[in-house]
């Protein structure tokens, strides 16, 4: 089964459900894996020690236009829909703008002379790590300055773990837009990770709108409980949906988390939570099976 | 001016202090760039003068009647988007990036280019000056670019109505609509938490800056939570010649405003972390 953690709000704890419930999982026996698809900022390694064993980079296609063997036609330019090509036929200048190429490569196939050669550009590294005897840890990386993380998402998701695990988890990108999208399109089930504030609720709301669009299967969990108000939990209610879990604000849990501390190692009330919500994910693997 | 709050890991108080500045200047044009989960519109509710709509991007649509199945398009595709199921191709909306290039090539003309248009962008009027922010409809895509239009719109609005400041709330992470945010202004300013992630993703996001050459200040959030993490985040911060302009202590008073509706300004005018948020805008400014 794969699971993604995700959240329309940053920072509300999806690296820390993330981590945990790896944690949790293997505890009960499992055979699970956990890859960070946050690529712009990956985090969720840095909680175990792992050793590296394979790494491989995600290129995507760039043109090189050589602008001696072109005939400025502008055909090249028309294809374009993001504008990527600089042009400027009364002075017989093309160029490409790098940072508003997609790697589409209509560029490509419209040139007639041979004036675009296809070469790639590094986007980022998917990275596998060996934990307690299995590769079960991955994360994909973006190259800084990169635009676009979706590309880096699709590779990290296909080719992290070679073998399947009975439970794989993605640690999603924050957002309700293409790199959201991108994590859960391709999970059995998605974990909300919001928390009880009024932007913590209006984020969420976008994020199960956009899941019900695409009718991904789905629970929340509130992560900070007891700060903020009770809005979170009467939406959840008023609506039906799943609350899978609650954890509760404490400073220690805040201060275990930042010193990059698995929390349920070491926080019995934590432990409990995460306890639960892998024995909840264990059914709901079980039922729909 | 233009100053942009972003901070790599998300949920480090980026918004809050956004909005914590918004309401320290007079007539401040407020600029809202985390357009797939905005939320200052909460706080300040602005009067919209004006909706508009953003078209995102298109997508490729295959008329099923006209499709001969030769599989050109899926051949050329680089998105992987599309699939020949029983002799037509199949188009994966959730892949497609809109480029169009099936379209183009199709030899009998079976695909269509349909444009994207559920977003909005809002323009209006609040309690501290005017506000400019967008809406991404749920899973809609190229938020950069709806970044850069609010940023157009907002730039009007700030030489037409003298506006001094104008403060962007920046997305999370490091991608396009970061980029677009951070493009062109004149300072940044980078939220962190004292969290090994938060560190981690302050270095990427410096990295970023850098590579604009920004002037940019660091703002460290909750540093009670982990005094020791803080403390190496500013020595850090020292070593690469980034001014820290504000260690602000974890206060559940932050959380208490939002829920009043309010800035922590508005909230607690006479507060340490007012004074503190006051101080750390004034180094940024002068």
């Amino acid at each position: 089964m794969k699971i993604a953690v995700a959240s329309g709000k940053g920072g509300t704890g999806k690296t820390f459900v993330a981590v945990n419930l790896f944690h949790s999982l293997k505890n009960k026996g499992k055979c699970v894996a956990l890859a960070d698809c946050d690529v712009e900022v990956p985090n969720a390694l840095a909680f175990f020690e792992a050793d590296l064993c394979n790494e491989i980079e995600v290129t995507e296609f760039r043109p090189i236009i050589h602008n001696d063997q072109c005939v400025f036609c502008g055909k090249c330019v028309e294809y374009c829909e993001y504008h990527a090509i600089f042009y400027m036929p009364s002075s017989r200048y093309i160029r490409l703008l790098n940072d508003l190429c997609h790697g589409c490569a209509a560029c490509s196939v419209a040139c007639e002379s041979g004036a675009i050669e296809n070469s790639s550009t590094v986007v980022g590294t998917v990275s596998s790590y060996k934990y307690q005897n299995s590769v079960c840890l991955a994360e994909g990386r973006m190259t800084t300055g990169h635009p676009s993380p979706v590309p880096l998402i699709k590779a990290t998701m296909k080719n992290a773990f070679q073998d399947q695990s009975e439970y794989e988890l993605y640690d999603s990108p924050p957002g309700t837009s293409c790199p959201f999208i991108q994590t859960v399109a391709k999970s059995d089930f998605v974990i909300l990770v919001t928390e009880p504030t009024p932007f913590g609720l209006s984020d969420l709301k976008q994020a199960i709108d956009t899941l019900l669009t695409m009718g991904k299967a789905f629970g929340v969990v509130i992560n900070r409980a007891g700060l903020g108000d009770r809005e979170v939990y009467d939406y959840l209610e008023r609506n039906g949906y799943t609350l899978l879990a609650e954890i509760p604000f404490e400073e220690e849990i805040a201060r275990l988390y930042s010193e990059g501390k698995v929390v349920s190692e070491h926080h019995e009330g934590a432990n409990r939570v995460f306890h639960s919500l892998a024995d909840k994910l264990i059914a709901y693997g079980n039922s729909s099976n | 001016m233009e100053i942009a709050v972003i901070s790599g890991k998300g949920g480090t108080g980026k918004s809050s202090i956004s909005a914590a500045f918004m309401s320290l200047v007079s007539n401040v044009m407020a600029v809202d760039c985390d357009v797939d989960a905005s939320n200052l519109y909460l706080l300040f509710h602005p009067f919209h003068d004006k909706e508009l709509v953003f078209v995102s991007g298109k997508h490729a649509k295959v008329d099923n009647e006209v499709c001969i199945g030769c599989g050109r398009c899926e051949e050329l595709c680089r998105f992987d988007a599309i699939e020949m199921t029983q002799g037509k191709a199949v188009i994966d909306e959730i892949s497609c990036d809109g480029c169009a290039l099936c379209y183009r090539i199709c030899p009998v003309d079976a695909i269509t280019m349909i444009p994207v248009d559920k977003s909005r962008m809002y323009i209006g009027t609040f309690r501290h000056g005017n506000m400019v922010y967008g809406r991404l409809a749920p899973g809609e895509e190229n938020s950069g670019k709806m970044v850069n239009q609010i940023r157009e719109i907002s730039k009007n609005i700030a030489k037409e109505k003298l506006c001094p400041v104008t403060i962007l709330d920046g997305p999370p992470g490091i991608g396009c609509p970061v980029l677009s945010t951070i493009t062109g202004v004149d300072k940044v300013v980078i939220v962190t938490e004292p969290t090994l992630s938060g560190f981690s993703d302050l270095k990427r996001a410096v990295e970023l800056v850098r590579q604009y050459s920004l002037p940019t200040y660091v703002i460290i959030n909750k540093c009670t939570l982990n005094q020791t993490v803080a403390r190496q985040v500013e020595d850090w911060c020292a070593e690469k010649n980034v001014p820290v302009v504000a260690l602000l202590p974890f206060s559940p008073e932050m959380v208490e405003a939002l829920v009043e509706g309010k800035t922590i300004v508005e909230y607690r005018p006479q507060s340490d972390m007012t004074n503190l948020l006051k101080k750390a805008l004034s180094e940024i400014l002068f």
